[in-house]
């Protein structure tokens, strides 16, 4: 199983210029500018692009949108994780000779919807024993599992509180946050937030509040990856794959076998860490995809960082800085940085955010995030969910 | 009734018998011998290592439990309107045959519902054609 470490690297990582309402741009300009950025940022251009993965278009589209000819395709989307997935099938191509540089690309007209298909007819599984029942998107489906863990566990809404509260004091250091108190006044409900704020915030869905809930945006990414010979060339340090991991459980939230358990994010997890030879002991820094609060604690606990049942307190732990302010588990000065772009709470949420996560574990490995930097960072692992906890994917990453 | 605003389905040949099961008040589920019951209808048993296409159709008594469940205040139809408001119930039943099935639980104070309580199926009959397997506590 470790076959696949150190031999690929990412050599460029890239959002969209803006990221938010952006209703002049449609689902496929969105990958095209991410691509444009991520390759300005490898220093490459779309003629060396010979791999393409990318997810919520087929890649035939954005092959033909970018009028380039791949000898190497990849449509897997499976929701949010599509593109920790792709990062591994990229390395696996890239080590069989199938490409030599591989563009993964997203881009989501999530908030303003201009071309995005909408799927699942109602003679689906979904269609059938799920969308009468007036489910509502994400917020209706994604909460279905947080009880069963409140009644098995005893975590508390006050808990999850602390996620939000401690991702957005991620996103008050983050230019680009759509919550940080750079892009958004206080009155519109930018700047700090505490956990009492969130319990205090609208009802979305019971257990989530609004500020539960993550941002709704247009926006894109895109990544380059080379094998390791060539990743020694580029202007940028390489940001090499260590491990990763893909997994597909269920489809429907409803027929999750263990509401308290994802069962994709620990085989995905388990195949990340065989592979890259680590454990949850060496890992630095988190990424985990947070659609909603209790997305991450899922992944905290399902990937070994905390026992299963302990995230609520875990996460809920805080203590007093030296200005007597509060600092939390996750959040900036915490001993477990997590989600330290904003997360999709606070930064960014597009409707497939794993991308970004992705983006953020290759900036911190660089040692390009300015005043939310995390010191010593070496080891990154980001992960996510695609649909709701339906499928998984893991990637380990490291600047050395 | 005609003008029901809510999502339907559309059955397929694989679950017809189900839908028309429930046009008649009646809860039936796909069922292997010797696996038992499962949920959703398929034409075969999906317990893991079984994959047989020997299935029978078994009528479930339509009790169960809440598994676990949400409070959505979303004013999604049919929750959409001044008699019929959100916020409402959606939840996951644990049929006492063991299947779990997504539905909302009737109930007149959704913050009264608990993880685990006990259900009964109602059925609506939202459509001359279509009607949903909901529950209410016991």
């Amino acid at each position: 199983m470790d076959q696949i470490r150190h031999k690929v690297a990412i050599v460029g990582a890239a959002e969209t210029d803006d990221l938010g309402q952006l209703p002049h741009m449609s689902r496929l300009a969105l990958h095209a500018e991410s691509a444009r950025n991520a390759l300005d940022d490898a220093g490459m251009s779309l003629a060396d692009v010979d791999g393409l993965l990318c997810a919520g278009a087929i890649p035939n589209e954005v092959a033909e949108y970018l009028g380039i000819q791949p000898r190497y395709v990849d449509g897997t989307s499976v929701g949010g994780c599509s593109f920790m997935i792709h990062v591994r099938h990229a390395v696996a191509a890239i080590m069989a000779g199938y490409c030599d540089v591989a563009l993964v690309t997203h881009g989501e007209s999530g908030r303003s919807g201009v071309d995005m298909p909408r799927g699942g007819g109602s003679a689906s599984p979904g269609g059938q024993y799920e969308a009468p029942f007036a489910i509502g998107g994400a917020p209706t489906t994604f909460s279905i599992p947080v009880l069963r863990h409140f009644h098995e566990y005893g975590t508390t809404k006050e808990h999850l509180a602390h996620i939000a509260a401690a991702t957005r004091a991620w996103a008050n250091l983050n230019p680009m946050a759509m919550m940080g108190i750079h892009r958004r006044a206080p009155e519109r409900g930018g700047g700090p937030i505490t956990p009492q704020d969130v319990l205090n915030s609208r009802m979305i869905c019971y257990p989530f509040n609004l500020l539960d809930c993550c941002v709704v945006a247009d926006g894109g990414g895109a990544l380059v990856l080379v094998s390791e010979e060539r990743a020694r060339d580029f202007a940028k340090d390489p940001v090499y794959v260590l491990g990763a991991g893909e997994a597909a459980a269920h489809w429907m939230v409803s027929q999750m076998r263990d509401h308290t358990t994802a069962d994709g994010y620990r085989i995905s997890g388990e195949a990340a860490y065989k592979s890259a030879g680590l454990g949850p002991q060496d890992i630095d820094h988190c990424m985990f995809y947070d659609a909603f609060t209790f997305t991450p604690l899922m992944a905290a606990e399902d990937l070994g960082f905390v026992p299963k049942g302990e995230g609520g307190p875990f996460f809920a732990e805080t203590r007093t800085g030296p200005d007597g302010e509060v600092i939390y588990k996750s959040g900036p000065g915490g001993d477990f940085p997590m989600n330290t772009n904003g997360g999709g709470l606070s930064y960014c949420h597009t409707g497939m955010y794993g991308m970004f996560a992705i983006i953020e574990s290759v900036r911190q490995l660089r040692g390009e995030c300015g005043d939310r930097q995390v010191p010593d960072v070496n080891v990154s692992m980001a992960h996510g969910p695609g649909g709701m906890f339906a499928s998984a994917g893991t990637i380990i990453l490291s600047n050395a | 009734m005609a003008d029901y605003a809510g999502r339907l389905p559309t059955p397929t040949p694989e679950s017809q018998p189900y839908w028309d099961g429930l046009k008649e008040h009646k809860l039936m589920l796909p069922t292997c011998d010797p696996c038992g019951p499962f949920f959703y209808p398929r034409p075969f048993c999906p317990e893991p290592g079984c994959f047989s296409w020997d299935i029978d159709w078994t009528e479930a008594s339509g009790k169960g439990k809440v598994h676990t469940f949400v409070i959505s205040h979303q004013p999604i139809p049919p929750y959409n309107t001044e008699d019929n408001p959100p916020p409402y119930v959606i939840a996951v039943i644990e049929l006492e045959e063991g299947p779990r099935m997504m539905s909302n639980l009737i109930i007149d104070d959704p913050y009264a519902t608990e993880v685990d309580m006990d259900v009964e199926i109602v059925y609506d009959d939202v459509t001359d054609d279509v009607t949903l397997p909901k529950f209410k506590p016991v």
